[in-house]
């Protein structure tokens, strides 16, 4: 767990080294408030809630946590700090862990940083803070879920572009696992059974459960466990792949 | 079992084509151990494979006697290496980078401290310490490389190509670097820069299509060349044919070799035949005859052209290998 954490603060430092942190602190925020002033209709609708802010957390997500997350093994392979990385005394998992929570982590700041809309909400209402609580606790875990998802892909190829394109894809899948565009996809050659775990994979449908105010343990260890096993396959690929 | 460096039997292939064939060495503390070859010969791959990067596709590698493939964590933490073309996080300062690598090493606080003032000092980074490494020339580049290898004071140092495209200054203290260090550790060191090998190693090993084709120190592999035993007569342009036809006459001579140096003098080169002795032959023979000769030298093996006739055979005998 030592190795975690020095890998988790070299990241950070990263982060904050270079303009990354800052860009995307901001456009998160900016994004953030237009989807939920302009599209969402955050004032006209007069409740008391964050309902229109939190609907678009899984369409903002689809592009600002590949934007992050292409980097997370692109750039190693790309500058070549992997095989530097990878002949310190860190296991292959440590490393992946580490660099994932460090990327988990900023988007945790980036999400705490719109704290501003939950108090002008209950400065003009009586909100339920525990669904609002709730709710950020569900887009964290979903955005840990795209996030791991990120770092599988970045981790098959040394192009951040390609990374980001296959991420978007395949978060987009997820998120929709459960609607027909995607199972139409698979029902013409999936036998049923797999196609009732596909369904059961839906970001949308775990996270809209969440956002209703009910934490399900079963929402949150599908996340949780979402996150393991693709951090998981990252990590498998990466002892598979290290050379180009 | 006293080598530091055990490797046996390594083996990698990728996809078809195979990079290390078949590849058994050690080395023991004190031992600087080149490595030469031709690009892709598999210098880096092999040394991959010694540092954990890479899984070998068969052979055993022991680091202080521990097992690669069953403890990759363990043997790191005895491994000092610096890839090649030193990689480095651009975005970070040789400070933070140091400090970093010392974290990861397992270094701690005064110690920690103390170890980097040490390293910092021994390579001189003084002047770059808190400028983003992506601004740095390549000399100082490789120096944070070097230093991030050091740092812990490895018992095994793998550097794989350490002076490539420094400048004859930075190359000098790279060098000088590795001998101040060479006492206590096994190093090996990559290059395809041979006077590199005369310089800093005292073992040393020509490889190329990933087969180990020479092993042994500097003097025994200039052994290997046909220069190894030859005497050369330098001498004016006019008595060049006289001494050519007095040379090839010698029984003991097996052939000769002429070039012009300069406008009015010629070298003459005499190779011995088998299992003979040129230099009472030679310098007999300038004596008797009494020709004025400016130099009569004895011609020491040269690496380049042991390292050329081994790696070119290969070449050509690669069809049947």
């Amino acid at each position: 767990m030592r190795n975690v954490a020095v890998i988790f603060r070299r990241e950070m430092a990263g982060y904050f080294a270079t303009p990354l942190a800052y860009v995307f602190v901001v456009i998160f925020l900016v994004m953030m408030s237009v989807f939920t002033f302009y599209v969402g209709n955050f004032f006209a609708r007069g409740q008391a809630d964050l309902q229109p802010f939190f609907t678009w957390h899984p369409w903002l997500y689809l592009f600002l946590v590949p934007a992050l997350g292409m980097r997370l093994w692109a750039e190693e392979r790309k500058s070549g700090t992997i095989e530097l990385l990878l002949t310190l005394p860190v296991s292959m998992l440590e490393a992946a862990l580490g660099k994932f929570l460090a990327a988990w982590c900023m988007i945790g700041l980036a999400l705490t940083l719109t704290s501003p809309i939950w108090i002008s909400v209950n400065v003009l209402g009586q909100p339920d803070n525990g669904v609002i609580l709730a709710s950020y606790l569900g887009s964290l875990l979903m955005a840990g879920a795209y996030l791991a998802v990120c770092s599988c892909i970045s981790a098959t190829t040394r192009n951040q572009v390609i990374a980001f394109v296959l991420s978007v894809a395949a978060c987009f899948a997820f998120l929709l696992a459960g609607f027909p565009l995607v199972l139409d996809f698979f029902r013409a050659w999936v036998p049923q059974l797999v196609l009732e775990g596909i369904k059961t994979l839906s970001f949308l449908a775990h996270f809209e459960a969440i956002i209703k105010g009910v934490i399900d343990f079963r929402d949150v260890v599908f996340f949780l466990s979402f996150i393991a096993f693709w951090l998981y396959a990252g990590a498998w690929l990466i002892d598979r792949k290290k050379a180009d | 079992m006293t080598a530091m460096i055990d490797v046996q039997g390594l083996r990698k292939e990728f996809g078809h084509f195979t990079a290390v064939n078949d590849i058994s060495f050690s080395v023991e503390p004190g031992q600087v151990l080149g490595f030469l070859g031709p690009n892709g010969a598999g210098k880096s791959t092999t040394m991959k494979m010694l540092t954990g990067f890479l899984t070998p596709t068969a052979g055993r590698i022991h680091i202080c006697g521990i097992d690669v493939a069953a403890k990759p964590v363990q043997a790191k933490k005895k491994i000092g290496y610096l890839p090649e073309g030193a990689p480095l996080y651009a975005e970070m300062t040789p400070a933070s980078f140091l400090s970093f690598i010392g974290d990861v090493r397992g270094l701690k606080g005064a110690d920690k401290k103390k170890r980097i003032e040490q390293i910092v000092e021994q390579v001189q980074l003084q002047d770059v310490w808190k400028q983003p490494i992506e601004t740095l020339s390549k000399g100082y580049k490789r120096r944070v490389g070097l230093a991030q290898a050091i740092l812990h004071d490895p018992e095994v140092l793998v550097l794989d190509e350490p002076t490539d495209g420094l400048d004859p200054n930075q190359k000098f203290e790279v060098r000088q670097l590795v001998q101040q260090m060479a006492s206590d550790k096994a190093i090996i060191i990559s290059t395809h820069i041979l006077e590199e090998v005369d310089a800093v190693c005292n073992q040393a090993m020509i490889i190329a299509r990933g087969r180990i084709l020479a092993n042994g120190t500097p003097k025994e592999l200039l052994a290997l060349s046909q220069f190894s035993g030859a005497y050369s007569i330098l001498i004016t342009s006019s008595l060049q044919s006289t001494v050519s036809a007095s040379l090839q006459a010698l029984p003991e001579v097996a052939s000769i070799e002429a070039a012009p140096e300069g406008d009015e003098l010629f070298r003459t080169t005499a190779f011995p035949a088998p299992d003979v002795k040129l230099h009472e032959v030679v310098s007999g023979l300038v004596h008797a005859h009494g020709w004025p000769a400016l130099e009569i030298r004895r011609e020491s093996g040269r690496l380049d052209d042991v390292f050329r006739q081994l790696t070119t055979e290969v070449g050509q005998g690669g069809a049947h290998a």
